[in-house]
């Protein structure tokens, strides 16, 4: 634009939302008359993206059944919807600060619904390990001082999180690794000859849904075990290159490097969840390491997607204490994947209202699900016009985290982050729309159970003064 | 806002102002007690029942990073333990390491006020402070894990102690914790950077650059925090927690304080005797003994409980070790340039000799104490069981009969290697309303908390008075936290916030030019978005002087 330096703010240290690594280093150039980031100075090509593609659009911040309302009727309609909903379901919260994760909790467990997030689609199957195998984990800044073996399994971070090699594991400096890329050893295993290959010292590309033998047989082979009685070579009475692609030297060989590196880490993708074996492979790799921290330091990490997801596990989990999959029907959480995820309460047909925060399971669940959804009355908050908006009952538009506005995201190492917005935007941001929701069906709540009573209004504000 | 309100015709105890069990009467007003009130005011006729002010946890780990680990680590320990909704509060699980709300509404009907989680790390406050804001009711703060930070180590090497003061006293401010925790000093680096190998003794050469002693570091530590003058001394959980012969680590560590204030977390675990890798025997009287004639010691024991606990522990080594034994599932997480952690699920069982060895110790350890006010009630929650264990504890040590009825049911090789069944004292209420009350609010320096004088808050608990203790204090009758009455007949009438505390030293805003250089090298978030900012104080916190 012309009127440059005109009215340009420069944001330093803003933190990209795009994907699970949370860049905070950004520095962005915002055109304030424009409303618009001009430039992301540090930002990769999503993130560069990411914040060139958030401008505001003159849309209504709230409708019913298409039609534009207040802000306030809608949320009036919203709680009316929820609370009188038998089965209420929430979802998403993957794309949205922290504050607003807590508000969303607390609205499920006042209209005992059943909440759920986005794990349960991506890294879901980890949490699940995690719950059997436990994690030797760490920080991203602590592989960027001290891995000097880093291995990457079943993902494309080159594509999918552009800046993890260059920001946390492959080419950084570190306090031990002060010759960045020379002092690591980088190992990429994948189905697929991906961008990502042009980092890896050693490519392995197994057969598709492999993992779970491969990372078994490098279990034995780490703690010196033969894999079969029969000369070493033969894996469950099949030829382990055969079954898997990869031959017993290679295992054998990455098996040595693992044991004798000083501190390795095995980042792994959805490649690994989301593929035959889902839980039991990332179980696999996720005791595969714990085992190596018998012989040297060893850590793991799921790469995680969206900029908040291990926000969203960390809210529900303390909470509730369980991270996705919760269902307070009974007054208090219970935990059950495969009935009080999404894709099931929504397939299964027990769903009858749905509060969508931030995510658009209407362009990528499966099909029955979708159904089903257009047949219930759904509630959605969402920075832009999705599917899933446009099949509402009710839905706002809300401002974006991270540009629009300020609060909490969480890594996907666990480390919390507080946003530097960019600009303003007419649009309420999501904790602010929840947060009235959750004030409306708490009221709507203490009335059902006081009817004639005490009235909801006057002990929800002695209880929660907002 | 809360009413005014008269507590009539209790037994009041109240050790700080020495009113032992005379039927006193409680004026509220505004939240804190009042000399008198208006006749207006609520009356609670309090007949039969002792009035004590409200529980004061000094050490437990209940929110932030670690503690949240462990809840994703076991559904299966809170599935059968619900903690169903009501009206006005909010639902949760328990277990070992219940949720945030549950963890507040649990401390409250125990008549638990305030309660400090005792190891963060700096990276994690701001998480830290997230949960504390969805943990009601009670008041709390935390303790910021500096032993292990490699910038802090790098300035003692080289002696830069002004500069480590400095350093000190910006990363309390920067996370707004209450005051400094070192867990197993010097340990991290051979654990991260040498193999998963561990420091094992006081004075040996350990750190990024091989040449810096646990000892070192505590002394720069304990020196710097008393010059400073934090309301609470460094709280030190001590190297070697668990291993046979630690016991001298432990003295070491309180002589290198010398004559300078010092808080030694769950002692218990750090007061064994016997060879390194044999079945330890008791110390308990040797540190209690060191404890008794050192007024600058303050303590909490970490008692042990039969039965399920979480190890959550800044000192990963211990955990990995302890996971050599169980091969069960295990959690390691380091932390950048700062910290490690450990965290497993565990049993404590009474046939197992280390076990009743140490439900014994921490007995042991109240029994000889000769200062209550110094050796303070803790099960360090939830490493050695879970706090809702301590109305069991306070029955143990009230009642001669039920501990003897309980030590038949334990190892009793182990009772042989202890002094454990000779000791015939009982607990008082007094001293009861001491190790729970107002020593640990004396030794944080809470001058409002753990005594129900005129200005202190009024955080009050009252207990039918009761024959079985542990029935007692498992249920308050009435919880008053800041002058609202939160539960009344045992049932909750009303949900609240805690505040927070935490401590403001000062330093010199030089030393973030020192910082900077270390962070853009070595963290792997900027400098910038390091510190936490107020809005994670909200508007219920507090500032509790230095100096």
């Amino acid at each position: 634009m012309a009127n440059e330096n005109e009215n340009i703010k420069i944001v330093k240290d803003a933190t990209c939302t795009f994907c699970g690594c949370v860049c905070d280093d950004m520095e962005l150039h915002v055109d304030l008359d424009e409303k618009r980031i001009t430039k992301a100075k540090n930002a990769c090509v999503l993130g560069r993206a990411w914040f060139a593609e958030h401008t505001i659009e003159d849309a209504p911040a709230a409708m019913i059944d298409g039609k534009e309302v207040t802000i306030e009727e809608a949320i009036e309609e919203a709680a009316q919807t929820l609370v009188k909903a038998k089965f209420p379901i929430t979802y998403g919260l993957s794309d949205t600060t922290s504050e607003a994760q807590r508000e969303a909790v607390a609205i499920t467990d006042y209209i005992k619904g059943n909440i759920d997030t986005t794990t349960s689609v991506c890294h879901g199957p980890s949490g699940l390990a995690f719950q059997g195998v436990g994690e030797s984990t760490s920080t991203l800044g602590e592989v960027k001082n001290r891995a000097d073996l880093v291995i990457y399994w079943g993902g494309n971070p080159a594509e999918s999180h552009p800046r993890h090699f260059g920001r946390y594991a492959v080419t950084p400096k570190g306090m031990f690794t002060p010759n960045g890329k020379k002092d690591r050893t980088v190992v990429l295993v994948d189905v697929r000859k991906t961008k990502s290959a042009g980092v890896a010292d050693i490519l392995i590309r197994p057969k598709p849904g492999k993992d779970f033998e491969i990372l078994w047989a490098l279990r034995a082979l780490v703690k010196g075990n033969k894999l079969s009685a029969n000369e070493g070579e033969w894996f469950w009475g099949v030829n382990i290159e055969e079954e898997t692609g990869v031959s017993l030297e290679t295992l054998t060989d990455l098996a040595e490097r693992m044991k004798n590196c000083r501190f390795g880490v095995l980042f792994f993708g959805m490649g690994l969840t989301m593929t035959r074996g889902r839980h039991f492979n990332s179980g696999a790799l996720l005791a595969l390491a714990t085992d190596l921290n018998k012989y040297t330091h060893f850590v793991a990490k799921p790469v995680r997607g969206h900029g908040n997801v291990t926000g969203a596990d960390n809210v529900v989990a303390w909470q509730t204490g369980y991270p996705f999959g919760v269902n307070f029907s009974r007054g208090y959480p219970r935990f059950n994947p495969g009935e009080f995820t999404t894709v099931d309460t929504l397939s299964n047909g027990d769903a009858d209202a749905a509060l969508i925060i931030a995510s658009d399971p209407g362009s990528n669940f499966p099909k029955k699900a979708i159904d089903h959804l257009k047949n219930i009355p759904v509630i959605t908050l969402d920075t832009k016009s999705t599917v899933t908006s446009k099949l509402s009952h009710v839905a706002f538009k809300t401002a974006t985290y991270g540009i629009n506005t300020g609060g909490t995201v969480y890594r996907m190492d666990d480390v919390s982050i507080t946003l530097r917005p960019a600009f303003e935007s007419p649009f309420p941001d999501d904790e602010t729309i929840l947060k009235k929701i959750k004030k409306r069906v708490h009221e709507l709540t203490l009335k059902k159970i006081h009817p004639g009573g005490a009235s909801g209004e006057a002990k929800v504000a002695a209880v929660n003064p907002l | 806002m809360s009413a005014s309100m008269r507590i009539v015709n209790g037994e009041v105890y109240d050790p700080k102002n020495n009113i032992n069990g005379e039927i006193k009467e409680i004026c509220i007003e505004n939240g804190k007690i009042v000399d008198s009130v208006s006749d207006e005011a609520t009356i609670i006729d309090a007949k039969g029942m002792a009035i004590m002010p409200g529980g004061v946890d000094i050490h437990c780990h209940i929110a932030g990073p670690k503690v949240n680990l462990a809840r994703k680590l076991m559904p299966e320990a809170r599935r059968h333990d619900v903690h169903p909704s009501t009206p006005f509060t909010r639902s949760g699980s328990g277990g070992t390491t219940p949720s945030t709300f549950a963890a507040g509404y649990r401390y409250a009907t125990l008549g638990y006020t305030t309660a400090m989680e005792a190891a963060v790390s700096p990276i994690g406050a701001r998480h830290v402070l997230e949960e504390f804001e969805d943990t009601p009711i009670i008041d709390k703060g935390f303790y910021v894990l500096l032993g292990n930070n490699i910038f802090l180590h790098n300035l003692i090497r080289e002696k830069r102690m002004e500069e480590f003061e400095q350093a000190v006293a910006w990363w309390v401010c920067a996370t707004k914790a209450y005051t400094v925790k070192l867990v197993n000093p010097g340990g991290d680096e051979p654990w991260k950077g040498e193999r998963n190998s561990n420091v094992s003794d006081i004075d040996e050469k350990t750190g990024e650059a091989g040449d810096l002693s646990p000892r070192q570091i505590i002394e720069a530590f304990v020196k710097t925090v008393n010059k400073q003058g934090y309301p609470h001394p460094p709280h030190i959980h001590c190297n070697n927690l668990g291993h046979s012969g630690n016991y001298k680590t432990t003295l070491e560590t309180m002589k290198t304080a010398g004559d300078l204030r010092a808080h030694i977390a769950h002692i218990q675990f750090h007061s064994y005797g016997g060879e390194l890798g044999k079945n330890p025997i008791s110390k308990a009287a040797e540190i209690a003994e060191y404890v008794n004639n050192h007024p600058n010691i303050t303590c909490d024991v970490g008692q042990v409980m039969f039965g399920n606990s979480t190890i959550m522990t800044a000192d990963a080594p211990l955990a990995y070790l302890l996971r050599g034994h169980s091969k069960g599932k295990w959690v390691n997480a380091d932390t950048e340039c700062e910290s490690g952690c450990g965290i497993l699920p565990f049993a404590y069982q009474e046939h197992i000799y280390m076990h009743t060895l140490q439900w014994a110790i921490g007995l042991e350890l109240f029994l000889l104490s000769e200062d209550p006010w110094r050796i303070i009630l803790s099960t360090d929650h939830p490493n050695g069981g879970s706090f809702m264990a301590y109305p069991k504890l306070i029955k143990l040590l009230m009642d001669e009969k039920f501990r003897h009825e309980e030590m038949k049911r334990v190892n009793q090789k182990a009772l042989l290697k202890c002094s454990l069944p000779e000791l015939k004292r009982e607990y008082t209420l007094n001293e009861i309303a001491i190790i729970t009350r107002a020593g640990p609010a004396k030794a944080l320096g809470l001058e409002t908390k753990g005594h129900l004088g005129v200005g202190a808050d009024a955080d009050i608990t009252i207990y039918d008075v009761m024959d079985d203790k542990e029935m007692m204090f498992s249920t308050p009758r009435y919880v008053i936290k800041s002058g609202n009455t939160m539960i009344e007949n045992h049932e909750f009438k009303t949900d609240s916030k805690g505040k927070v505390y935490h401590i403001t030293p000062e330093y010199d805003n030089k030393i973030e030019e020192t910082l900077k250089p270390f962070f853009e090298s070595y963290y792997s978030i900027e400098f910038s978005n390091y510190a936490v900012d107020d809005r994670y104080l909200h508007d219920h916190h507090e500032i509790i002087k230095t100096g």
